[in-house]
């Protein structure tokens, strides 16, 4: 599967697994209660958090998570920007944040500013597409992840 | 007022090509209906019962008239020839079709203006006291707050899909004419001892079916603070703000449920956070920037009284109704600010013409700065009058139909767009607006009751205000037919209060004969020259519920 990811389309080198059937080989992105529950030493692990799983409650064990997914069940329920911020800025994750779930276009402007670098860009929609929502705007004015000052002291 | 400048206009460009691409891709079906509703109602734009409604943002009320002019262009262009002053200072459009939407906000932007925000589940428009900078109880002027503000909350990346929508007010004078009490966040600006300006900020104000008043939950935040103190309360909403119910997702639930001491704590704690996390505090020279563009313009000294003004009241008995009910004292002495009423018999509140627009922004330019402003309340206000000019300004008021002598009396009474447009209406609210402006058309009789809000939304969400209606009428709906339950007691000043229903609803042909009746029963025992909302206060309202006994048979029993 193509994902975007650093603002580049590129082929996904992680699957997902979520407790139905058998665990695939390889990087797995795993949701909290597999990664509770099933050994999965020896992987390269990545954890995918669901809008009602605060960051904080994973927050000592940060250090196991190559990436971390948030999910966006609709795309207009915006906890997963706060968690993201949360884990960027106040627990310093520096891994991957990934958004998956109702993820297009429309929303990869807001997605960048709060932290996050990679996209699974929901089914039905052109990637191709989607990466343009980079760029809706050339100008901002808060303080985000991806910018240290207002725009006035720029 | 504020000018854009190069970063300014280019967003609001970016945005209009943004949207126009979003309207591309729908009208193509690339979107799908329930993706495009989220991002057109981000953009001000409601699929209503007729046609697509575009809410345009009037930041904190101020427009010049440069922009009036354009939004008349609009009007003509691509609506019917009019446009719809709203309850929270905005103008919409009722009749743009879907495909004009990029062109109109490309005109938009070419007179700095959009938009942006001022629907959908984020942070709106912001709305201000509508006589910042002029009037005489202003502690601290609001307007390059809520600028700074406007600026902050636009696009902000963390809180663009909020539970649910978020208001905020700003009001920096002694008397609250913002409703501050009544938004998400209000802010009263305030100046310490040392001189410096900080916030009272209250938390959880609204109305809609669970009306509240805010709480305040911090008596001084520093002006430096202003915007790492919000973006706290917002993050504390976007993560803990419930999402499982649309009617307990706005803030007042939160602090409600969490109860204001918790929700407090957390919002402290966020700060708290943030400020280690290395935030960014507002600068006084960035304040400084944005206050230039609202320095006092180029007034003329003159003396208070003016003579000539003295003799034309002495003489025009029109003219000094219309004085006295319209225009209020101004900061700078030989100056008077001047309200437009827009509420007259047979016009839907609100309401104005293309025509009207263009020559309002006429009078701007030559008696008020070429600035005007909207109100809350549905109106206009030249800020910047000479008294010298009074007399002239109102005989050209007369001819627009904007120099009705009735603000503050029953006649300028607010109302949503009820049944006859709004898609979730119970009740048609302008017909029963249109007769009560009707039966109550003797002035004498309306100065007579004094100041006495009457406020009218065609459904619990509460547009037209009812809630803090000294009066409030709200459409109700019983098995397909339209009825309207009267409350009474409300106030959205700083004496905030929620109006409480006064009994069973009435139906069309009744409810302004119940109003009526409601008045003579006031008349009968106020104290000499009280106020509706004062006797109320005073007796509560078992006085008023005798009118039940005229309407006992036909009563709706809601
Ligand atoms: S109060 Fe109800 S009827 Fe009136 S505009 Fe609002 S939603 Fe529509």
């Amino acid at each position: 599967m193509k994902i975007i990811k650093d603002k580049a389309i590129v082929e996904d080198s992680w699957v997902h697994y979520h407790g139905e059937g058998e665990m695939p080989d390889g990087n797995v992105i795993v949701s909290l209660k597999v990664w509770q529950e099933t050994d999965l030493s020896g992987r390269r692990i990545g954890l995918q958090l669901e809008p009602d799983q605060h960051p904080k409650d994973i927050s000592d064990d940060l250090d196991n998570f190559e990436l971390i997914a948030i999910n966006f069940p609709t795309f207009h329920d915006g906890r997963g920007y706060s968690y993201a911020k949360i884990l960027r800025d106040r627990f310093g994750y520096v891994g991957e944040i990934r958004a998956v779930g109702d993820v297009m276009r429309d929303q990869l402007y807001y997605l960048q500013r709060c932290g996050f670098t990679a996209y699974e860009i929901k089914a039905g929609k052109d990637i191709n597409d989607a990466i343009k929502g980079f760029d809706d705007f050339s100008v901002k004015y808060q303080v985000s992840s991806d910018e240290n000052l207002p725009l006035y002291r720029r | 007022m504020y000018k854009y400048n190069e970063d300014d206009q280019r967003i609001v460009e970016e945005r209009a090509a943004q949207f126009r691409n979003q309207v591309k891709r729908r009208l193509s079906g690339e979107l799908k209906e329930d993706e495009f509703r989220i991002l057109r109602l981000q953009n001000g734009l409601y699929l209503q019962i007729h046609a697509y409604m575009l809410r345009v943002a009037v930041p904190y009320g101020l427009l010049s008239s440069e922009q009036f002019r354009m939004l008349a262009h609009i009007a003509t262009k691509y609506d019917r020839g009019y446009g719809h002053m709203t309850t929270r200072q905005n103008i919409q459009f009722n009749w743009p079709a879907l495909e004009d939407v990029p062109n109109i906000l490309d005109d938009l932007a070419s007179v700095q203006m959009h938009a942006i925000q001022t629907s959908g589940n984020c942070i709106r428009n912001i709305s201000s006291d509508q006589f910042a900078g002029v009037a005489r109880d202003e502690v601290v002027d609001p307007r390059p707050y809520a600028e700074i503000m406007r600026q902050w909350s636009s696009f902000h990346p963390e809180f663009a899909f909020l539970p649910r929508k978020f208001k905020y007010a700003f009001t920096g004078a002694s008397e609250d004419r913002a409703a501050i009490k009544f938004h998400d966040i209000g802010y009263r600006a305030v100046m310490n001892e040392a001189g410096e300006v900080g916030f009272m900020v209250y938390v959880g104000g609204g109305m809609g079916r669970t009306p509240m008043i805010g709480k305040l939950i911090n008596e001084f935040v520093p002006e430096a603070d202003l915007l790492i103190y919000t973006e706290a309360i917002m993050r504390v909403y976007n993560q803990f703000g419930r999402r499982d119910n649309k009617y307990k997702a706005r803030i007042k639930i939160l602090v409600h449920e969490l109860k204001v001491e918790e929700f407090t704590s957390r919002v402290e704690e966020e700060f708290a956070a943030l400020n280690n996390e290395g935030a960014v505090p507002l600068d006084r020279a960035e304040v400084e920037r944005v206050s230039a563009y609202f320095t006092d313009p180029d007034y003329d000294d003159l003396p208070e009284n003016n003579a000539a003004l003295e003799q034309q009241l002495l003489d025009n008995k029109d003219f000094s109704f219309w004085y006295k009910q319209n225009v209020l004292d101004h900061k700078k002495p030989g100056y008077a600010i001047v309200n437009l009423s827009l509420k007259s018999p047979g016009v839907p509140p609100g309401d104005i013409t293309d025509v009207q627009m263009l020559m309002v922004a006429n009078l701007a330019d030559q008696y008020s700065f070429g600035e005007l402003r909207s109100t809350h309340e549905q109106n206009l206000v030249f800020a910047d009058v000479k008294k010298d000019d009074l007399f002239d300004l109102w005989q050209a008021l007369k001819e627009l139909g904007f120099a009705e002598p009735n603000i503050g009396t029953l006649q300028d009474m607010i109302c949503c767009p009820g049944l006859d447009f709004c898609t979730l209406a119970n009740a048609r609210s302008i017909p029963i607006a249109d007769q009560i402006t009707r039966r109550f058309d003797d002035m004498d009789y309306l100065y007579d009751l004094g100041e006495l809000k009457l406020k009218m939304s065609g459904c619990i969400n509460a547009c037209g205000h009812h809630h803090v209606g000294h009066i409030g009428i709200l459409g109700v709906n019983k098995k397909g037919v339209e009825y309207y339950q009267i409350t009474l007691g409300g106030d959205a000043t700083d004496d905030a209060a929620v109006g409480k229903i006064l009994g069973r609803a009435f139906p069309e042909d009744e409810i302004v004969q119940a109003i009526e009746d409601i008045l003579k029963i006031f008349i009968d025992i106020r104290d000499q020259g009280e106020r509706f909302i004062d006797t109320y206060r005073r007796v509560g309202a078992e006085p008023f519920k005798i009118i039940y006994e005229e309407f006992s048979l036909k009563g709706a029993g809601l």
